[in-house]
């Protein structure tokens, strides 16, 4: 059995800040990876984020990613790619497949950092080839450098349907329009505008019927919803795509959280079932602790500081900072953590985080 | 809400806005448009006005204000904005013609002196549109400004173009 202090699951965004806050405060850190390189989603979201210069606004998240590597490696972090974790035993002993083959990892603390899943959307049809996550469509063409089809539908108008559609018109594919089951537009407003402008449109209380094709997708049935959200007879539309990019919405990637007993709760606000947490990051299981998209839904931005507040709690409670140190550290943290969930967008994530928190308080281990 | 239901806002919205300059202002001469209009957690804006022209303040999530006698149009904020909000116009080009300055991330970029379509904020073609400079500094970071020439009626409607190169 292998052993190292700190074990964090994810090299995405929120993995990467806890191994980089942890090692640069003293700890001996593991970082595993189930992928050739870390970065999770960073090296796909090639626009600038938002934010303040303290969380590089204006900066694209492929850039911060190169970032947060080369901070991985100054700091020391042990990191371990092509090694999928499988299960969490007790006392925080982690089975992984490193490069083909069995292992366990015992360590004294462990952050999961697994990231999010994507909701699948089923309808007549889909699985026709060419019906894709917005997440795979996103490899493809930002990572691969290769475009799904020439026609897409895009169903989802959240962030991640605008970011990717205007990702696919960069890459010189027509998206053909963006479906929105709800009255309104879900994502950013200039989101929505960019790929507006460039004249996609975006049908609200509208979604995907049914996709027809002998092998791939040809076309799309789209129906007008009531505000019940019924299809409206008589009002189905065919329209001739090659893709259909479904983008859903994500939830929490929690299993090794449930393996190991956490306690969970239903926050729609965070994506679903989410792990309970305190403001160390820390579950209902002693040392097994959080950060990222797996705590709950947000974006990368608020990732990067949950990781950074998990990483500088274990570093605490291993002794490498003193309370004093670890305390100023976790406010400046917070007060970033409050700046991106303020607004209308932020403030159903704040209320679902502090109801997270609270169900954690006077928690006996 | 237009922004809600079609994605885009309409010109009564953008009127609303603290960041959109008044219609007495954008007759003087160049001045940015900042047409942001959800409290998101966004300001690079306000520290890339080398005039102090613009003020998002504490929350970050406020809108951005434009102090419109500050604003020299000088198009520094428009690459740095995430959102792609921020614009530049100059009703003041020429007798009758405008010009608009625009964030534009799409390959081919379009040259010095060609001919393109305006597009309006729903991508509708609405006037023949020139292009007159295109900046793409390294510090715009790979977000090229495009200025076009238009008509002064289009000049608060134009917000991106289209190549007519086949």
């Amino acid at each position: 059995m292998r052993h190292t202090e700190v074990a964090v699951v994810g090299g995405g965004p929120a993995g990467l800040s806890a191994a980089i806050e942890a090692a640069s405060a003293g700890a001996r850190v593991t970082l595993v990876d189930e992928h050739q390189r870390p970065g999770g989603q960073l090296f796909k979201q090639i626009h600038k984020f938002f934010g303040s210069k303290e969380h590089r606004a204006g900066v694209r998240g492929i850039d911060i990613g190169t970032q947060l590597l080369q901070q991985v490696e100054a700091s020391g972090v042990q990191v371990m790619l092509d090694s999928v974790v499988w299960g969490i035993f007790d006392e925080r002993v982690l089975g992984v497949i490193h490069e083909g083959r069995n292992l366990l990892l015992k360590a004294e603390k462990v952050i999961l950092a697994t990231g999010a899943t994507e909701n699948a959307l089923a309808f007549p049809g889909w699985t026709l080839s060419g019906v894709m996550g917005a997440g795979a469509i996103q490899t493809l063409v930002n990572v691969q450098r290769v475009l799904p089809g020439k026609r897409i539908l895009m169903v989802g108008s959240g962030n991640v349907g605008l970011i990717v559609s205007y990702q696919l018109l960069q890459a010189g594919a027509e998206v053909v329009g963006i479906v929105e089951a709800a009255p309104n537009v879900g994502g950013y407003g200039v989101h929505a505008s960019k790929v507006r402008r460039q004249g996609v449109p975006i049908w609200t209380s509208t979604t995907v019927k049914e996709a027809l094709g002998a092998e791939k997708v040809e076309r799309a049935v789209l129906v007008t919803l009531d505000d019940k959200w019924q299809p409206i007879a008589g009002t189905e539309r065919e329209i001739k795509v090659d893709v259909i990019c479904l983008s859903c919405g994500l939830s929490p990637l929690a299993e090794l959280a449930r393996i190991a007993g956490c306690e969970f709760q239903y926050l729609p606000a965070l994506g679903g079932h989410v792990p309970l947490h305190d403001h160390d990051m820390q579950t209902s299981v002693k040392g097994l602790y959080l950060a990222g998209d797996v705590a709950g839904i947000e974006e990368a931005s608020t990732a990067m500081e949950e990781g950074r507040l998990a990483g500088v709690a274990v570093a605490e409670s291993l002794g490498y900072l003193s309370a004093a140190e670890a305390r100023g550290k976790k406010e400046a943290i917070n007060r970033r953590l409050d700046e991106l969930r303020e607004g209308p967008f932020g403030c159903a994530r704040r209320e679902a985080k502090e109801q997270l928190c609270g169900s954690m308080a006077g928690w006996r281990y | 809400m237009a922004l809600l239901k079609e994605g885009c806002l309409d010109l009564e919205e953008l009127k609303e806005l603290p960041g959109v300059p008044s219609g007495h202002r954008l007759a003087a001469g160049p001045v940015a448009v900042i047409e942001c209009a959800q409290e998101i957690p966004c300001n690079p804006c306000e520290a890339l006005c080398p005039h102090g022209a613009i003020t998002v303040g504490q929350p970050i999530t406020r809108l951005p204000v434009l102090d419109e006698d500050k604003c020299i149009g000088c198009g520094l904020c428009i690459a740095g904005c995430p959102g792609q909000a921020i614009f530049v116009v100059d009703e003041t080009h020429a007798e009758g013609r405008a010009t608009v300055q625009l964030p534009y991330e799409f390959l081919p970029l379009p040259e010095k002196g060609e001919v393109v379509n305006g597009l309006n904020r729903a991508g509708e073609e609405v006037c023949e549109a020139v292009v007159l400079r295109i900046q793409n500094p390294r510090k715009y970071d790979r977000t090229p400004v495009i200025t076009v020439e238009v008509p002064t009626d289009c000049a608060m409607e134009v917000r991106s173009l289209s190549l007519r190169r086949d």
